[in-house]
């Protein structure tokens, strides 16, 4: 159906889009790139020069640096886990057939509307405070001891706060998934004796598959990039506990102004992000026949 | 569903069912309640629920410090904006990727997600650099252009996945019958794809909404949106959880109400592809 | 893209290049500003203050403090031109204004400069030129329960030791009731948990820096000084310390949580607010403690009003910094809210006045400012300026990750030589990259 004059419509369709995308990313990135081999910090003008890679021996060589990758890590894995997992349980739960779906239904996606910061600042007051939060009380109530979360499971904690955000996400997408289902499998199944484990393992998850995928890269792309709720509650620590790369890049920028530093940590970690969607394509790509 | 559920069954579902939803409510449904809390009472111990003194006078004092209505009215025009100009690039780009596929489409559609990757702090100081150059610091022109670009690849995907259902058929049978290509678009594809396109509508405005890095550093008075209304109340001094509770309640409601309203086409056609 | 921009560019310069010209009537000031109790009653009170300039409009952008400082620092590094005031502390004037980043101040005969408080304004002071007008100043000093420590036997002097303050915080803890004798900054931050432990730091001999930029964190004088933070805060300490900054330490005292509080000096006035503290009427004051070393454990800070020389309505803006620094300022809000809201630290005359004499706070918050010296803040010489920080850019990014490794040895992640050696070693790494040591 391709024919020759609608390939060059769709040449000329596309290029909007890639030209606006290749100035959002190439501007940026070759001007990052340059600064990244400057002697540029804001607030010491008169200092410049040409300096190689000295911003990204410096960058790589502070203490954070490992325990930083590692922390990124952590906090994606952990958020991805959590979501599919939990959004996997959810959806199979509010697909069956129950009384008030639709409330339900707006309850359970109402974290995805949350304001990042704002959502950080109601945890870290209202709950996970140690003297005045919720969780507080309730441990108070049962007779414990109030566990200081932000404390002593800074990481833990964060990726609770974003797991909630990124929550009603998986679940929405597993949950049409889910529908888009025929009951007729399930039913064939069923005659055939499986019990409700193997219909799950056996029908429903390799179904679900795909979509699992795409909430998984979606995702990353997001988790990736969260700071906001690591600089309202924890700054990076205790010690660097909390402390992910882009935090630390985030301390490069805004609390040092070293701009050429910062542009050293912005370079790595795109290098870095890509190797991570590489290894990302390389297990999950291949159910996105794109 | 064709099974025939028992009551019971059904019972147990619709308990277990709204126990998680609760559970997963209960941070912003605990953060309208304190708003209407004098502030000594919103840190009581042990905490009350419902028996407080209830009062609107958190949001006078928040709405005397901060006038709402200008930072709500600049986050409906860079929502709104920002959305729909990247629906307007992003539709003929996703129609291409989707109807004429070449050999690396993919490849491009994977490229685009990645341009996402890049930490926005890390671009900070050349992009404040060059948004003064250009004039665009404090405008509402700027943070549209801004928060469009970040949201674009997730909306062309979105459009793309969308574009990829619509069987080829129906396509070529329009274009027999003399159909040109703004027609073939107009009257063929996009009645059939909008609930993709008003799916992705409604998550890019969330999406952009909530954007709270480049607004935040970016806007200073004329164009700021509510990430910096919020910003005014985070952590002043004194008890201020009330306070705090009710700035965040009126910069979240507005996008809540959106959401709870348009629940359906949101979900209808937030699949990314992922049913088949 | 490109020549869309270009367009919008030409648009928008030239309708940036018209406004000066059009402007010559009502001038909009832009005012960047934190959003403290003290700024905040400013912006209700400025009727006044545009009643009398009817040709000025102020236009007002209030943030959390590292939203701010983040914002504004940007703006005036790269020329931006965003606002015609800043508020700024005492940490950024000296370097920005030895930048040249900002205009100084000549205010009219009237304002009596010479009025200001000495340390505040020599805080304030680059090579003879006032670069900001400070706002309100403030230092610290102990708060404290004079219930709680009357029931505990003991009498808090007006100076005392940090070995007092140790025996006290033993007497009056009593966890089972929720009362914890001492509350301290425990979250980790440049400004937050580093702004107490420099100045305890001077109070036990410590600095920084010595002579050559070599960090000092291998001194027995900073051992000591962790040591006895994190030994008051392990047993006498609320439950999570390590996340607690001014305001929830604030929280905490006012609910009648702590028997004792170091912190700052404008904490006063919240703490004896009867309609926000529940213990307003048994607070008591004293001097922040020392070790008989000649300097005492309490900062200095002045949130300021400053022009950067970026701005096109600096005659304006000295115009509105005058008016909001002066005098005659302090007497409206005293008209208006009472004597004890009036924006301390800043003015001799105030503490001079027989009315303010009357507010409980204010001898020892004068004693307080006037105890701190910001140009020799340590008993051993330094290169800097600075009580409870290092008057250099580097120092933000610095302070922060000294913060962290120390509130993660009050976490109990880390031993105290451990987060000492990783505060040298970070230090010594960061110094090095900004090429002190070139």
């Amino acid at each position: 159906m391709s024919t020759r004059s609608s390939r060059k419509a769709a040449r000329l369709m596309l290029s909007p889009s890639v030209i606006v995308l290749l100035v959002w990313m190439i501007v940026p990135l070759a001007v990052t790139v340059w600064y990244s081999l400057l002697r540029y910090n804001l607030l010491r003008p008169e200092r410049t020069g040409f300096i190689w890679f000295r911003n990204y021996t410096n960058f790589v060589a502070s203490p954070a640096f490992l325990s930083s990758i590692v922390n990124t890590l952590i906090l994606v894995v952990g958020v991805l886990v959590i979501t599919v997992v939990l959004g996997i349980l959810i959806a199979l739960l509010i697909d069956r057939p129950i009384w008030g779906q639709g409330i339900v239904r707006i309850l359970v996606i109402s974290p995805f509307f949350i304001m990042p910061p704002v959502a950080a600042l109601i945890w870290k007051n209202m709950f996970m405070n140690p003297t005045n939060g919720l969780f507080a009380e309730a441990a108070k109530f049962l007779g414990l001891p109030p566990f200081d979360f932000l404390g002593h499971a800074p990481l833990a904690s964060i990726t609770l706060m974003v797991a909630w955000q990124w929550l009603p996400f998986a679940t929405l997408i597993l949950l049409t998934a889910l529908q888009s289902m025929s009951s007729e499998q399930i039913e064939a199944a069923e005659m055939d004796g499986a019990n409700a484990l193997n219909r799950f393992w056996f029908i429903v998850l390799p179904h679900l598959s795909r979509a699992i995928t795409v909430v998984i890269l979606i995702q990353t792309i997001f988790l990736l990039g969260v700071f906001a709720e690591i600089l309202v509650t924890t700054n990076g620590g205790p010690g660097t506990a909390s402390t992910t790369l882009t935090f630390l890049i985030y301390k490069e920028a805004l609390l040092g102004f070293n701009a050429g530093t910062a542009a050293a940590g912005g370079v790595i970690a795109v290098i870095l992000a890509n190797i991570v969607a590489i290894f990302l394509m390389i297990a999950v790509g291949r159910n996105l026949d794109a | 569903m064709a099974r025939a559920v028992s009551i019971r069954r059904k019972s147990l579902n619709t308990f277990w069912a709204w126990l998680v939803a609760l559970i997963l409510f209960f941070p912003i449904l605990w953060t309208v309640l304190t708003s209407f809390k004098p502030e000594a009472q919103a840190v009581a111990s042990p905490p009350l629920f419902v028996d407080f003194d209830w009062t609107l006078q958190n949001y006078r004092d928040v709405q005397a410090q901060r006038a709402y209505f200008g930072y709500f009215w600049n986050s409906v025009v860079i929502a709104l904006g920002s959305t729909g100009l990247g629906v307007l690039i992003g539709i003929p780009a996703a129609w291409s990727m989707a109807f004429v596929p070449g050999r690396h489409t993919r490849d491009l559609l994977m490229w685009m997600l990645s341009t996402k990757m890049m930490p926005a702090v890390g671009v900070l100081v050349p992009i404040y650099l060059i948004f003064r150059d250009l004039g665009l610091l404090d405008t509402r022109t700027g943070l549209v252009v801004v928060v469009m670009l970040m949201n674009l690849p997730i909306i062309i995907w979105m459009l793309y996945t969308y574009f990829k259902e619509i069987p080829g058929e129906i396509l070529e049978a329009a274009r027999m019958d003399g159909a040109t290509l703004g027609k073939e678009i107009l009257y063929v594809l996009t009645p059939m794809a909008v609930p993709g396109i008003a799916s992705t509508l409604l998550l890019n405005i969330i999406l952009a909404w909530n954007e709270a890095f480049w607004t935040l550093n970016l806007a200073v008075v004329k164009a700021a949106p509510l990430s910096k209304f919020i910003s005014g109340f985070s952590s002043p001094e004194g008890l201020f959880y009330a306070k705090l509770s009710a700035a965040s309640t009126m910069a979240i409601a507005p996008i809540l109400i959106l959401g709870w309203f348009s629940q359906k086409q949101l979900v209808r056609g937030l699949t990314f592809g992922a049913v088949k | 893209m490109k020549t869309h921009l270009h367009a919008l560019l030409g648009a928008v310069a030239a309708s940036a290049l018209a406004l000066p010209v059009l402007a010559q009537d009502p001038v909009t000031l832009t005012i960047a500003t934190v959003n403290n109790g003290d700024m905040i009653r400013m912006q209700g009170l400025t009727d006044a203050f545009t009643e009398a300039h009817p040709d000025i409009a102020l236009q007002w952008v209030t943030l959390e403090e590292n939203t701010l400082r983040q914002n504004v620092t940007t703006d005036i590094a790269t020329n931006g031109g965003q606002y015609d005031i800043m508020t700024i502390g005492t940490y950024e004037v000296p370097i920005w204004g030895a930048r040249g980043w900002l205009a100084p101040l000549n205010f009219s005969a009237g304002y009596d400069v010479d009025d200001l408080l000495p340390p505040i304004r020599a805080g304030l002071t680059v090579d003879g030129n006032l670069y900001a007008a400070p706002f309100y100043g403030e230092s610290s000093m102990v708060m404290y329960r004079a219930d709680l420590m009357e029931a505990a036997g003991l009498e808090m002097p007006e100076a005392p030791t940090w070995d007092f303050i140790e025996q006290a915080a033993t007497a009056m803890t009593d966890k089972d009731a929720g009362v914890y004798g001492i509350c301290l900054r425990g979250k980790a931050g440049w400004g937050e948990n580093m702004a107490f432990l420099t100045a305890m730091s001077n109070s036990f001999g410590a600095r920084w820096f010595d002579m050559d930029w070599q960090p000092q964190f291998d001194s027995p004088e900073w051992a000591a000084t962790i040591d006895t933070y994190l030994r008051l805060m392990e047993n006498y300490g609320p439950p999570g310390a390590s996340s607690n900054g001014f305001n929830e330490n604030l929280t905490l005292f006012q609910q009648g949580k702590c028997g004792m509080w170091i912190d700052a000096t404008v904490a006063a006035s919240f703490v004896t607010d009867p309609n926000n503290s529940t213990v307003a009427d048994d607070v008591a004051f004293a001097l922040a403690p020392d070790t008989g070393l000649g300097k005492r454990g309490n900062w200095l800070w002045a949130w300021s009003l400053a022009i950067p020389n970026s701005s096109a309505h600096q005659d304006a803006a000295t115009t509105f910094i005058e008016w909001a620094t002066s005098k005659d300022y302090l007497a409206l809000v005293a008209d208006h809210e009472g004597w004890a809201n009036v924006p301390p630290g800043t003015r001799t005359s105030l503490y001079e006045n027989p009315d303010y004499a009357q507010v409980p706070f204010a001898a020892i918050t004068l004693a307080s400012i006037n105890s701190a010296d910001p140009i020799h803040p340590s008993v051993q010489d330094v290169p800097y300026t600075g009580v409870q920080f290092v008057a250099i850019p580097e120092f933000q990014s610095i302070g922060t990750s000294v913060g962290q490794e120390f509130a993660a040895a009050l976490a109990g992640q880390k031993s105290a030589a451990d987060a000492l050696a990783a505060a040298q070693a970070l230090t010594l790494q960061e110094m090095e990259a900004a090429g002190y040591y070139d």
